[in-house]
């Protein structure tokens, strides 16, 4: 077996203490060129998120008429003087909605991972925990939720509750956000019970037990780092899923209002202009992709440098 | 496993009862109604129009009423598309919907796993780096942005394809990658990740030190191992081609039943959209059997009981 193999050679060939668990994952995911890279683009991802308003050149719902007008009437050309990134039809400017769509992306990537940590680590533990048939009956709820269409569920959440106070929040954006999170907790309960399930009979935890292992350090040294990581990991890959399903439904007029953009409405906006101007298609494409590059290349990394399965080889 | 097998095909039953009741009690708590037209339709004549359908009634009878239509196979009236009903709209369509899913399905792995093997098989040179690139491209673009791409570049510029309707081959070629980039990408990383894996095992040293050529490593002992873990990711696979195909149907005029899932809750058209729901749960819910049995007839080590 791999997992008692490497207990052992731990114990045995390795000379000094470990630095811990979250220093050696931070070595390993700083050697990995292309975590860091997901990494870097994360960190502007947010911080296009958070100083948008500030960093814009213009509002992003500021019409910039007088431009439209001088050049006849159609949306302004990338690298103008004044609009970087050109504008829309109606002039407005088109690196200020991408901030502001960066905002919504960043909003979602939040508020959907704590729904679905609120909802899926408490149901997959519980199950994963007592077993017998209380895992049978939540792991039963989890395949109705799963066979669910997502789509339908969250286009008709947001229409019926588009009149109340709960729909208009963050402009329509916290309903959509709450209905994805609603649909996509699964996976996350699935894992935590797996983890609960596995690390439960695991023989590190048993070697642990018979060397006299407290129960509160078999708990804090062998069951957390070995159960948190999968789902720091399944929580970081969730936040491109959440970003693609979001800009999906603003691509099909669901979600956020008008004048607020998020980059799916604004591609659907754009696809008017393509073949004149593909830069109201292709800036906000490009802007998904980074940010869709970004958490899955920070994922797959956080998943190599946690595993600690992996650890001493490669 | 037989057994098993009765089980899990049973268990949709009430998997499929809970997601309808759900979706009953949803799509009547929208605002609005099946008659809501630009010009609003005298009261009388709604409440008559109601009276005739049923909607007068309160929503458990609604609900009975449908349920018992459903299970004798009877989907009921379109709200929307007065002169057909909806198992003549279903039946006009699903052939369409599975052709074009099916296409994208088969693309996806004839394509995602010789893209992962190959990267594989280089590990960090140069078909590891192609490899990957197109993996970074399916996984970054998204099916809608990908399809009008294609059409602008494969139907508008280049003029190679039509990019409306669904007369022929030549109809099917753009709709089907733009379906199939996202599920091309998924199966590369994972074979990829997964033959990775199985490098560093025993029996590939094992293989490798009795002296078998590469090629016999390679193909019986490598990818046989490493296709195993692949079968898992393809319930979630068929599940975005069914929930891409609405998209995709959308921006081709694909005559498909996906395009309705969507039109249909903008016109409350219930009976279509409660026949949807159920053809989605079902399809989702049956897959993810086949892909469990297929799981356990492919991997010995695992059995069901």
């Amino acid at each position: 077996m791999a997992t008692s193999s490497t207990v052992l050679e731990r114990r045995v060939a390795k000379p000094k203490q470990s630095a811990g668990l979250w220093s050696d994952a931070w070595g390993r995911l700083r050697k990995n060129r292309l975590a860091i890279l997901g990494l870097v683009l994360v960190i502007l991802l947010l911080t296009a998120g958070l100083l948008g308003p500030i960093i814009a050149p213009w509002n992003y719902q500021v019409q910039d008429l007088q431009a439209v007008f001088a050049n006849g009437n159609r949306p302004v050309p990338p690298f103008s003087p004044g609009h970087l990134l050109g504008t829309d039809s109606l002039g407005r400017d088109l690196l200020s909605r991408l901030l502001d769509g960066a905002r919504i992306s960043v909003t979602v990537a939040f508020v959907v991972q704590i729904v679905i940590l609120t909802i899926g680590v408490p149901i997959g533990a519980l199950a994963g925990w007592f077993g017998g048939n209380l895992d049978n009956a939540l792991m039963r709820f989890t395949d109705v939720i799963y066979a669910f269409p997502d789509l339908l569920f969250i286009i008709l959440l947001s229409v019926a509750f588009r009149e109340t106070a709960f729909g208009q929040a963050l402009d329509g954006l916290f309903l959509v956000f709450v209905a994805i999170g609603l649909t996509s907790w699964v996976t996350v309960a699935r894992l935590v019970r797996g983890q609960l399930l596995a690390l439960k009979e695991t023989e590190f935890v048993e070697a642990a037990r018979a060397i006299g292992v407290s129960d509160r350090r078999i708990v804090t040294r062998h069951l957390l780092p070995n159960g948190l990581s999968p789902i720091i990991v399944a929580i970081t890959l969730g936040i491109p899923s959440a970003i693609l399903a979001e800009s999906t439904l603003a691509f099909i007029g669901v979600g956020v209002q008008p004048p607020r953009a998020s980059w799916g409405s604004l591609i659907a906006d754009g696809e008017k202009y393509v073949r004149g101007d593909p830069h109201l298609v292709l800036f906000p494409a490009v802007a998904i992709a980074l940010a869709l590059i970004g958490f899955t290349f920070l994922g797959d990394g956080l998943r190599d440098a946690l595993d600690p399965k992996l650890k001493g080889k490669q | 496993m037989i057994s098993y097998l009765v089980r899990r095909i049973l268990w949709i039953i009430p998997v499929l009862f809970t997601v309808s009741i759900i979706t009953f009690i949803l799509m009547h708590s929208v605002p609005g109604g099946p008659w809501d037209r630009d010009k609003r339709l005298p009261e009388g004549v709604q409440a008559r129009l109601n009276a005739q359908y049923g909607l007068d009634q309160p929503i458990y009878v609604q609900y009975v009423n449908w349920a018992g239509q459903f299970v004798q196979g009877n989907l009921g009236p379109s709200y929307r598309y007065q002169d057909r009903t909806v198992n003549t709209i279903v039946a006009d369509g699903i052939g369409t919907t599975v052709q074009l899913g099916v296409m994208a399905f088969i693309l996806a792995v004839l394509v995602g796993i010789p893209l992962g093997i190959i990267a594989a098989l280089g590990h960090n040179r140069s078909p590891d780096y192609l490899s990957t690139s197109v993996s970074i491209v399916g996984i970054a673009t998204p099916s809608f942005v990908l399809a009008i791409l294609l059409i602008v570049f494969f139907g508008v510029e280049l003029r190679w394809f039509p990019t409306s309707g669904w007369k022929g081959p030549q109809y099917w070629v753009l709709p089907t990658i733009a379906l199939a980039g996202f599920p091309i990408a998924q199966i590369a990383r994972y074979t990829r990740a997964s033959m990775l894996e199985v490098t560093r095992k025993d029996y590939i040293r094992t293989a490798q030190s009795k002296g078998l050529r590469d090629r016999a490593v390679v193909v019986r002992h490598m990818v046989r191992n490493a296709l195993i873990p692949v079968v898992t990711i393809l319930g979630p696979i068929f599940a975005f081609l069914v929930t891409g195909s609405f998209i995709i149907e959308t921006i081709f005029a694909i005559p498909g039943v996906g395009r309705y899932y969507i039109t249909a809750i903008g016109t409350r058209d219930y009976s279509l959209l409660m026949a949807m729901t159920m053809l989605y749960a079902f399809a989702v819910a049956f897959m993810n059997v086949v892909v469990d049995v297929l799981y356990a007839y492919i991997d010995p080590r695992i059995r069901y009981s």
